[in-house]
C-alpha cells in the first residue's frame, strides 16, 4: 500500500538552529531518505518552501480568488512529505517514527486513495 | 401417514441444523471470521459472507443433513458469498486477488479439518492503537463473539445506532488505512498486547459495574471478557501480563456474588459470606498468578491480581497483611501513575497507621480535575473523614459522592454512611 507521510513542524525552529545544527538536521533527512530508498519504499519526497510563500486559490461562483499565506494557519506546518509504499500501516508508522520530523514535529501517515478501488 | 412424518423430520432437521449451527457459531465464530477477514482486512465483508452462509447452512441442512464438517462447508460458503459481495459492490482487482488467494488456501486439504486459529492477529488489529481506544473492546467483542451492536451498546450504556455507527467507522479504518492482522514482533508485542489486554479488561469492567446483575435491560459482558483472556492465555502462553488479566478478572469473579444481600445491599469485601466465593475460580487464580510470576516480569495486571489475592488471604485468615498491600499500591502506582491508586493506597494506609495519615496520603485534587467527578475518590474521602472525627467535612464529601454514583444500590450503602455520622 501506498501512504504518504505528511511532515508538519514548526518552520521558526530551523531558523533559530545554529549552521552546524542545520547541517546536521539535513544530514539526518538525507540519511532517512537513503535508507527509504535502500528499503525499496520510497516513492518520492519534497521540502516545501516556508508558508511565507504560500498562495491559496479558490473559485467562488466562477471568480477565482487568490490569497496570500497557507491554507491553515496554525503553529505549526506542512513542511514536506514522502510517499512511500509498504506493505501495511504498522510498517507505515515505523518509517513514520524513524522520520527526523518525528522527533521535532508531528507526523500525519495518510494512505493514498487506490483508484481501483 | 407418510406426509406427517415427513413434517416431523423437517421439524427435527430444522431443529437439528439449528443447534449443530449454534454450536458452530459459539465454537468457531471468531476464528471463520478471522480467517476471512485477515487476507481482505475486510472485516465488515466477512461478517456478511459468514452470515448469509449462516443463513444458507440453516435452509440446507435440514435438507440435505448437517455435513461432517461443518466449519468447512461453512467457510466454503461464505468464500462464495464473499466473492458474490465484492462483484455486486464492484471492488477492485486486488481486492479479487485476495479473495482467489483465499480459495487457493481452502482448496488445500488441512484447512478444512481444521481452520488455523488467526484470533490472536484479528484482536491485535482491533485493539491496534490507530484506533479508538473506546471502540476496541467493542470491536474485539463484536468479531470474535459475533455479539451484535445492540447487545454491545447497551453493556457500554450507549445507543444501538452509536454504537452501529462507530463499530463500522472503525473496520472502515482497519480497511482503508491497511491495519495488518498480525501477531506483532517481540519489540512491540509488550505494548501492543497491552492494548489488547486493556480492550478486554474494559469489556469485563463494564460487566462489572452492574454487579448482581440486577439491571435487566443491560447486558452483561463478564463471561465474554473472561472468554477473551483465556483465549489470550491459551494463544499466548508465557505472556505474564495476560495470566495477570485472567487472575485479576478470576478473583473478581470469585466474589462477585458475595457483593450484594438478599435485599440487592451493597456488601463491602470485609464483611462479605466467604461461603458465597467461588474457592475454584480463587484457586485457578492463585496457579495463574503463580505461574506469571516465575517469568520474572512484573506489571500492572499481575500486581492488580497480587491485590486481590492478598485481600482475599486477608479476610480468609484474618491476619492483617496491610503493609504488603501498601507495598504492592506503590508498584502499581510507580508503574500507572495513576491517582486511583493513590486512593486504594490511602485506605490501605489508614488500616496502618491511622486515618489522618490516610488523608495525607489522598492524591490532591488539583492534581486530576477528573478526580473531582470520580466517585470512589469522595467516598474514600468521605469515608477517612469520618474516621478522623470530622463529620461537617464528612457529610460534605458523602453527598458529592452519592451525587455521583449510579449504581442504586452503592448509592444506599453510602447514605447508610451519611445518616450514622454522630451531628
Amino acid at each position: 500500500m501506498q501512504y504518504i507521510l505528511l511532515l508538519h513542524a514548526d518552520e521558526a525552529g530551523f531558523s533559530k538552529m545554529t549552521p552546524a545544527e542545520q547541517q546536521q538536521g539535513m544530514a539526518a533527512y538525507a540519511a532517512y531518505g537513503e535508507a527509504l530508498s535502500k528499503a525499496g519504499a520510497a516513492k518520492g519526497s519534497n521540502r516545501l518552501r516556508p508558508v511565507s510563500d504560500a498562495t491559496t486559490v479558490r473559485v467562488v461562483d466562477g471568480k477565482t480568488q487568490v490569497l496570500d499565506g497557507p491554507y491553515a494557519d496554525s503553529k505549526e506546518q506542512l513542511g514536506g512529505y514522502f510517499l512511500i509504499d509498504v506493505p501495511d500501516l504498522d510498517a507505515a508508522l515505523s518509517w513514520a517514527a524513524r522520520c527526523p520530523g518525528a522527533s521535532h514535529g508531528v507526523i500525519e501517515v495518510r494512505p493514498i486513495w487506490s483508484m481501483q478501488a | 401417514m407418510p406426509q406427517a412424518a415427513d413434517r416431523m423430520n423437517t421439524r427435527e432437521g430444522d431443529e437439528q441444523a439449528r443447534s449443530t449451527a449454534d454450536a458452530v457459531a459459539r465454537r468457531s465464530y471468531g476464528k471463520l471470521i478471522a480467517f476471512l477477514a485477515a487476507r481482505t482486512r475486510d472485516v465488515a465483508a466477512a461478517e456478511d459472507a459468514l452470515s448469509e452462509a449462516f443463513a444458507t447452512a440453516l435452509t440446507d441442512w435440514p435438507r440435505n443433513g448437517c455435513p461432517a464438517n461443518p466449519e468447512g462447508w461453512l467457510l466454503t460458503v461464505a468464500r462464495r458469498k464473499a466473492i458474490d459481495l465484492a462483484r455486486v459492490n464492484r471492488r477492485s482487482e486486488e481486492y479479487s486477488e485476495q479473495l482467489q488467494a483465499v480459495d487457493r488456501e481452502l482448496a488445500a486439504a488441512p484447512i478444512y479439518d481444521e481452520i488455523p486459529d488467526e484470533r490472536l492477529a484479528m484482536m491485535f488489529a482491533c485493539a491496534h492503537p490507530a484506533l479508538d481506544v473506546g471502540i476496541r473492546a467493542p470491536l474485539i467483542l463484536q468479531v470474535v463473539l459475533g455479539l451484535d451492536a445492540k447487545a454491545i451498546a447497551s453493556a457500554f450504556l450507549t445507543s444501538p445506532a452509536a454504537m452501529g455507527k462507530r463499530l463500522v467507522r472503525a473496520k472502515d479504518k482497519i480497511r482503508q488505512a491497511g491495519i495488518p492482522f498480525r501477531v506483532p514482533g517481540r519489540e512491540q508485542l509488550a505494548t501492543r498486547l497491552a492494548a489488547v489486554l486493556d480492550a478486554i479488561y474494559a469489556a469485563y469492567s463494564e460487566g462489572w459495574t452492574d454487579p448482581g446483575g440486577t439491571d435487566v435491560i443491560r447486558r452483561d459482558l463478564t463471561e465474554e471478557a473472561l472468554f477473551l483472556a483465556r483465549l489470550v492465555v491459551e494463544l499466548l502462553p508465557a505472556e505474564p501480563e495476560a495470566l495477570g488479566l485472567l487472575a485479576l478478572m478470576l478473583h473478581a469473579q470469585a466474589r462477585r456474588r458475595a457483593r450484594r444481600n438478599a435485599d440487592g445491599e451493597f456488601v463491602p469485601l470485609a464483611k462479605q459470606n466467604r461461603a458465597l466465593w467461588d474457592s475454584q475460580q480463587i484457586a485457578e487464580a492463585e496457579a495463574l498468578l503463580h505461574r506469571a510470576s516465575a517469568m520474572g516480569s512484573m506489571g500492572r495486571f499481575q500486581l492488580e491480581a497480587a491485590l486481590q489475592s492478598a485481600h482475599a488471604d486477608r479476610c480468609r485468615t484474618g491476619n492483617p497483611n496491610w503493609s504488603q498491600v501498601v507495598e504492592l499500591y506503590d508498584a502499581l502506582f510507580s508503574l500507572t501513575g495513576s491517582p486511583v491508586v493513590l486512593i486504594n493506597r490511602a485506605l490501605a494506609i489508614a488500616e496502618l497507621r491511622g486515618a489522618g495519615e490516610a488523608l495525607k496520603a489522598m492524591p490532591e485534587l488539583a492534581a486530576d480535575a477528573r478526580l473531582a467527578e470520580y466517585q470512589p475518590y469522595w467516598a474514600a474521602r468521605a469515608d477517612l473523614l469520618a474516621r478522623s472525627g470530622a463529620n461537617s467535612e464528612a457529610r460534605q464529601a458523602y453527598q458529592v459522592a452519592i451525587g455521583l454514583e449510579r449504581d442504586p444500590a452503592v448509592r444506599r450503602f453510602l447514605e447508610l454512611r451519611l445518616l450514622a455520622l454522630p451531628d
